[in-house]
């Protein structure tokens, strides 16, 4: 296994300290890891499966079945675009049409190519009444309009390079 | 107990509670078809093809395999919008798999093919849709072709509950659901340890074994070569299933014949091998047990997948080991060294071919540098009883009707000890028949040790050498063995005095005769009926039940290995272990 | 903080009310008193409703209004389209799209001078109006379940307590069997809003009756329809309804300890859970002897991670056990046999939410509100193309019509109405000609829809149905846990069908195809996300024949000579 660094530890110790003794922990266990890392790196998962005496292959049967788990390091800038029904009728589809665009990332991928952007497509994130709504990390953009695409990722970008 | 009653087409059926509408039709002989219903394994539900209706229930329809009759249920089994229905299921089924049933490992032996063909499939009404999907044989054991899996569930049930190896898992969700192991990883490189149950659980060809047919052929075509041949305790009983006979017909003398046919010049049988084994490890035991009570429970090593299981998940047991090797391996060393000399052949133009029910074999003939012993590779290639079966059907013999013929018996003589060494229980019945020798110096009267037999999981027994009561464990599907690990484990930390004093371990259930090579289906009354098979064969075995009885046995000894443990013993027939990772990234 | 017990509930409770009062009747505000409501539910709170907050605070402290002007956050009033909304009373007008930089003009104009701001009311078709008893997606609505929602601050037990909150279960504790909280509510006829409208007192009594060492009560806050906000709401705007009836619920069946499962993207329902718990333990309403009675009942949350199918009570049960959330075969239903084994009973938020209302009120009054089968109200997502979308919470029984054209004021830009929407991707389409219809579960149903959780989506002219039922079959395509075959591949096959319709190459055998495996899915699925996706594709295969028939691509007529 690889060695995993030490601070590291002491974080995920601190999750499995409170979860570890309650039953059926895993998942509360994954969103801690999920939290911290943005992802659920491979050494972590085998730390946890030595620690929980779980199989491995139960931790990856999970983690690929909930869609909030993910198997790859995040990008710095995860575009969510909503796609619950509100939203689509409100005109999600050419949200992304528009901001893959721009970003160029071709209509089946997710990522830019230095994978600094990801824009995926979410299930109502619970503002149908500003349809459509994006989120862009953590913050939440509502009543969006095509036109609205480009200076936002703009200001995205200016907050970036300062 | 009180029964429950209800109806099924009308006919009325009385069953125990929590009997499943599928058992209760089959009681008034009805089939109901399945595809993701095993009969060794928890009812998955995820087919659908086994609805049936209930009539006074709104018609609801439900699934026959996971639920229970309850009382005064009117349950209809066949009508035709059921079978409107379940014929759809299988479209769909069929429209995520591929045509290829020509290509295939499982053609003329898989369900799906048979469900296809029962419910006159005759065109893909909805529109295909077969990813091209790599096959895995990175083991060189079982291949994986994920393309035809149809996601029962029966592979990964098995790993993980039966053998708890958790190689085996669903991936991803919907329409990509996948079996593969952790992390998409190839099942090298996972804890699979090869046992190939869930190659004889898939209903499809989804998993198959590792072909190694071309190998033995080439090795027959060199004139160059001198190609020997043995045949596994578990085989006899099973082969006559790919002929088409019933399970538990013991077809010893007819598959020598056809491998005589096949061209192979010398024909041996494992279970001498087996008898060697009981030999040595008979005499470890009773070594163990005289002289270093601390490394007790002396554990069996003859399965290799739970050689694998072991140094994966409990290499701190690898004292406990046996390091007597397998039946296969002690007959692949002799039969390059000690045989070469009885018919002059130089040992270096031998080609050591075994047969074997097992998967896992494949892989154990070089598992260690031990596996070398003769100063070549002692077996060149493993084929499974499957295998066997299709280069007969290959070379044109009418197998079942072959005239019987005799091994060649340097090699080939065998003790009723050695023949139940297939069932679970049998090598530890075999070893004690002969450790009671080697302790006492008599023999025993009665050599049945019943306790040992039969198809529990976990079966444990007592009996008494020397005044000194010698508790013993059998274990059989790595589930099983888990359990009385960790009793051993537990006891050790804990510096109480061991549970048990020997412990035999079978990877497979039922052992090898439930083993991953063997050919057609698999369930309980499969294996007794192959279980009982073997032992009819020790008794029929009359005078010659013990190993260290064996003529051919005292000659080994005598001509050539000197005594049990000995220098030369150590070196041919033993081997070592070491701790390895269960997951290689 | 001393915890309360029965004898000293009432007493704390009538100090929490002093506290509130004025807020709870306006017409004793008098001298230039406001009571200012800030809504902060994610909604608004998504855009800027903290700032709002923040500056309100600042300007009023800054005029020296502080103890005139009263100020607190509450939950959604409903119509979040138009937020961030601030709320004052006594006038009992709501401030629409409100930005942090209006909020001088709004103390200024209406707080120093006592002006409303006619400017930042809401845009109704008869001109602006920002009175509530004016705004039209108040007509005709009736508020048991969200009675507390914009009117106390979600964070504060004291406010809860102060409306009444934890009476039921003082009542109930006080001396009232399990046989007779039972007993109430099936005569209060209250069914399942999360979906299969099963009678809640048939669930509680199998489970009271079921043995186990330990029974569970889990509360689904999964809300997993898209474009449904009903049940986030409920736990954003006013958790502890949910708490107390959880209580009530395990002191029912027997339970001692209870979940609340929780989508996870719901950020801030999780936190005011996990507040109120917090609260609601420090006053001993949760945890050892609540009340100081002999009951103990513990409360714990677990968060979903994003899969819809974890709605379905058995996948639920599997997936707070840590694993795959893969629906199981039922018998044996969670009542007799859920989590780790043991009885467990499961309800959705919105029924939950009823318990205590018909426990203080009884039974009776609650029987009283709704149709024959189906008593109560019930709350929807009312979102699509009308022009006032929101939460909204009407009496069972109450039309379509009346809620898409007198709540929902009728259709944006003048368009034709088509059709609803309800039950999500297990519902199905209702066209206008049958929006006469009263809302309860059995009509709904015989419509080729479902009551579902309680969104509702209204379609107009432009929207194509092939379309819309595509939208909901690739959500089903993605949802489905694929463990069984006939979900996990005929969703994925009904919406390749669907995809050649979309590009007008549908095939003249395709409506049979869809017809076989739609008939397949609901009969051959394993859980209910596989039996009823395919209804979005039939309501409007039977509703919109035509729209389906004319993208098939008919075969061309050779001429011959
Ligand atoms: C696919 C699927 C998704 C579901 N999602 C939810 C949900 O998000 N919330 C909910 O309360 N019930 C949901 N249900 C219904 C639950 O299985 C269950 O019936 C309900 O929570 C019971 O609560 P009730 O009796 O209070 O309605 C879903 C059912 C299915 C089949
Ligand atoms: S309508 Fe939706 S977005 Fe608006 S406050 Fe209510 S829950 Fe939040
Ligand atoms: S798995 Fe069965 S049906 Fe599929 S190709 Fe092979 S034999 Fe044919
Ligand atoms: S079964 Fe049919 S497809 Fe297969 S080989 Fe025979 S003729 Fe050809
Ligand atoms: S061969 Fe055995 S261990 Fe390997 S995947 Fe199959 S069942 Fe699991
Ligand atoms: S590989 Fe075989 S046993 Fe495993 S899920 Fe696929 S079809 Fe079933
Ligand atoms: S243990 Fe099994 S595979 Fe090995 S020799 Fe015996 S029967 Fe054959
Ligand atoms: S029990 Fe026998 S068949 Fe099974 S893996 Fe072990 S040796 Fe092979
Ligand atoms: S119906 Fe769909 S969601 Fe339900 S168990 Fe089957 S595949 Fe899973
Ligand atoms: S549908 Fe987009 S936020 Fe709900
Ligand atoms: S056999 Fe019953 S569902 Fe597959
Ligand atoms: S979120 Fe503010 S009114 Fe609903």
């Amino acid at each position: 296994m690889e060695t995993l660094h030490e601070e590291i530890t002491d974080e995920i110790r601190a999750i499995l300290d409170k979860w570890k003794p309650k039953e059926g922990n895993l998942i509360m266990i994954l969103h801690g890891v999920q939290q911290r890392y943005g992802y659920v790196p491979w050494n972590i998962s085998k730390f946890l499966a030595s620690e929980l005496s779980v199989p491995l292959a139960r931790i990856f049967e999970v983690v690929t079945f909930y869609n909030f788990f993910n198997l790859e390091a995040p990008a710095d800038y995860k575009i969510s675009v909503c796609t619950g029904t509100a939203c689509h009728l409100k005109g999600a589809p050419v949200l992304i049409q528009g901001l893959k665009k721009q970003l160029k990332i071709s209509p089946k991928a997710q990522y830019t190519e230095d994978r600094k952007f990801k824009v995926e497509e979410v299930r109502c994130v619970g503002c149908c009444g500003l349809a459509p709504a994006m989120v862009i990390n953590e913050e939440v953009y509502g009543r969006l309009k095509p036109e609205d695409i480009e200076p936002t990722l703009e200001t995205i970008k200016i907050e970036e390079t300062s | 107990m009180t029964m429950i009653r209800a109806k099924i087409n009308n006919l009325p059926v009385e069953v125990e509670p929590g009997t499943s509408i599928l058992k209760a039709a089959k009681l008034l002989n009805i089939n109901i078809p399945v595809l993701c219903k095993h009969p060794d394994l928890k009812a998955s539900a995820a087919c659908g093809i086994c609805v049936v209706r209930i009539a006074n229930y709104n018609n609801k329809m439900l699934r026959a395999c996971t639920t229970a009759v309850e009382e005064d249920m009117e349950i209809i089994t066949h009508d035709p919008e059921l079978t409107k229905l379940r014929r759809t299921i299988l479209e769909l089924i069929l429209s995520f798999h591929p045509n290829d049933c020509l290509n295939c490992g499982r053609n003329g032996s898989c369900e799906l093919q048979d469900l296809a063909a029962s419910f006159s499939i005759r065109e893909t009404r909805f529109d295909p849709n077969v990813e091209k999907k790599e096959r895995d044989g990175s083991t060189e054991a079982i291949v994986m072709d994920a393309a035809k899996c149809i996601k029962c569930g029966r592979c990964i049930e098995v790993c993980q509950e039966i053998q708890d190896v958790w190689a085996l898992t669903f991936l991803d969700r919907s329409y990509q659901v996948r079996m593969r192991p952790a992390g998409d990883l190839s099942l090298a490189e996972s804890p699979c340890i090869k046992c190939g149950q869930c190659k004889i659980h898939c209903p499809t060809g989804a998993i198959y074994e590792y072909d190694d047919t071309k190998e033995v052929y080439k090795a027959l075509l060199d004139e160059e070569k001198y190609c020997v041949v043995q045949i596994a305790p578990a085989v006899r009983v099973s082969i006559g299933e790919a002929f088409g006979l019933e399970p538990g017909k013991n077809l010893t003398k007819k598959v020598y014949a056809a491998l005589r046919r096949l061209g192979f010049k010398g024909v041996f049988d494992t279970n001498f091998g087996a008898d060697v084994t009981v030999m040595e490890e008979a005499s470890e035991f009773a070594e163990i047990l005289t002289n270093h009570p601390e490394r007790l429970p002396l554990i069996t090593t003859c399965c290799p997948s739970w050689v694998d299981f072991m140094e994966k998940r409990y290499h701190d047991l690898i004292p406990n080991f046996s390091s007597c090797k397998s039946p296969m391996q002690i007959t692949g060393v002799l039969s390059k060294t000690y045989y070469p000399d009885t018919i002059s052949v130089k040992p270096s133009k031998i080609f050591s071919v075994a047969v074997m029910p097992c998967t896992s074999k494949k892989t154990e003939v070089k598992r260690t540098e031990e596996m070398f012993a003769s100063g070549k590779q002692d077996v060149d290639v493993v084929i499974t009883t499957e295998e066997l079966a299709r280069m007969i059907r290959q070379a044109g013999i009418d197998f079942i009707n072959l005239p019987d013929e005799e091994p060649d018996y340097v090699l080939g003589a065998y003790s009723g000890a050695g023949t139940i060494f297939g069932a679970t229980g049998g090598v530890m019945e075999a070893a004690l028949r002969s450790a009671y020798h080697f302790i006492t110096k008599e023999h025993l009267t009665k050599v049945e040790f019943n306790d040992v037999r039969g198809i529990k999981g976990i079966k444990t027994a007592e009996t008494t050498i020397n005044g000194k009561t010698i508790r013993v464990a059998v274990a059989h599907g790595l589930g099983n063995v888990s359990r009385v690990l960790d009793e051993v484990r537990s006891a050790k930390e804990k510096g109480e005095e061991t549970p048990y004093h020997f412990i035999e371990v079978m990877a497979c259930p039922g052992g090898c005769i439930g083993g991953g090579g063997q050919p057609g289906k698999i369930s309980n009354q499969i294996r007794m009926a192959r279980i009982d098979a073997l032992y009819e064969d020790d008794k029929e075995q009359r005078s010659l039940r013990t190993s260290y009885n064996n003529p051919y046995i005292k000659i080994l000894y005598d001509k050539f290995l000197g005594k049990p443990l000995s220098k030369k013993s150590k070196e041919l027939l033993h081997t070592k272990y070491i701790a390895r990772p269960q997951y290689v990234k | 903080m001393e915890k309360l017990t029965l004898k000293t509930t009432q007493r704390y409770r009538e100090q929490q009310r002093a506290v509130i009062e004025k807020r709870l009747k306006p017409d004793q505000l008098t001298g230039g008193q406001m009571e200012v409501m800030v809504c902060r539910s994610t909604g608004c709170e998504s855009i800027e409703a903290k700032r709002i907050l923040e500056r309100l605070k600042k300007v009023v402290n800054s005029k020296g209004l502080d103890d005139k002007i009263h100020i607190t956050q509450t939950g959604c009033f409903g119509f979040c389209e138009k937020g961030p909304i601030v709320k004052v009373l006594p006038e009992n007008v709501y401030y629409v799209m409100v930005k942090p930089d209006d909020i001088e003009e709004i103390v200024e104009k209406h707080f120093v001078e006592g002006n409303i701001v006619d400017s930042m009311l809401m845009e109704e078709q008869q001109g602006k109006t920002g009175r509530r008893e004016e705004i039209s997606l108040f007509k005709k609505q009736m508020r048991i379940v969200l009675r507390n929602n914009g009117r106390i601050d979600p964070e504060s037990v004291n406010e809860y307590i102060a409306v009444d909150g934890y009476t039921a279960l003082e009542k109930v504790l006080n001396g009232m069997t399990p046989e007779e909280v039972i007993a109430t509510l099936k005569l209060a006829g209250l069914r399942g809003r999360g979906g299969a409208g099963f009678p809640i007192w048939q669930k509680w009594t199998n489970a009271r009756k079921a043995i186990g060492e330990n029974k569970f009560i889990i509360c689904n806050g999964d809300e997993g329809d898209p474009g449904a906000f009903m049940d986030s709401s409920v736990l954003e705007g006013d958790p502890h309804s949910v708490i107390e009836a959880m209580a009530i619920a395990a002191y029912t069946i027997g339970a001692s300890k209870g979940y609340f499962y929780v989508r996870a993207e719901y950020g801030l329902a999780i936190r005011r859970i996990q507040v109120a718990i917090d609260q609601a333990y420090a006053l001993g309403l949760l945890g050892k002897n609540v009340l100081g009675s002999d009951f103990s009942f513990d409360l714990e949350i677990r968060l979903g991670a994003g899969a819809f199918v974890c709605g379905e009570e058995t996948a639920l049960i599997a997936s707070i056990e840590g694993e795959r959330g893969t629906p199981r075969p039922r018998p044996p239903y969670p009542s007799i046999s859920g989590l780790f084994g043991m009885p467990t009973v499961i309800n959705n938020v919105e029924t939950l939410a009823n318990i205590a209302p018909i426990i203080n009120n009884g039974g009776e009054w609650f029987a009283s509100i709704g149709t024959e089968t189906s008593k109560g109200t019930k709350v929807f997502a009312l979102t699509g193309k009308v022009n006032v979308s929101g939460l909204i919470e009407v009496p069972m029984g109450t039309t379509i019509r009346e809620i898409v054209f007198d709540i929902g004021g009728g259709i944006a830009g003048g368009k034709k109405v088509k059709a609803v929407q309800t039950g999500g991707p297990s519902g199905g389409i209702i066209p206008e000609k049958y929006f006469d219809t009263p809302i309860d579960y059995e009509s709904l149903n015989s419509l080729g829809s479902m009551m579902g959780s309680g969104g509702m989506i209204v379609m107009d002219e432009d929207d194509s149905m092939v379309d819309i039922a595509k939208f909901y079959i690739q959500f089903s395509v993605d949802e489905s846990c694929g463990k069984c075959a006939p979900c996990r591949i005929g969703n994925y096959q009904i919406l390749q069908i669907l995809e050649r319709f979309g590009k007008k190459r549908g095939k003249e055998d395709d409506l049979e195809k869809l017809h076989d495996i739609a008939f397949a899915m609901k009969k051959g699925s394993l859980c209910g996300l596989g039996q009823t996706s395919p209804n979005p594709v039939i309501s409007t295969l039977k509703y919109f024949p035509e729209e389906y028939n004319e993208k098939i691509r008919k075969p061309k007529i050779v001429q011959t000579k």
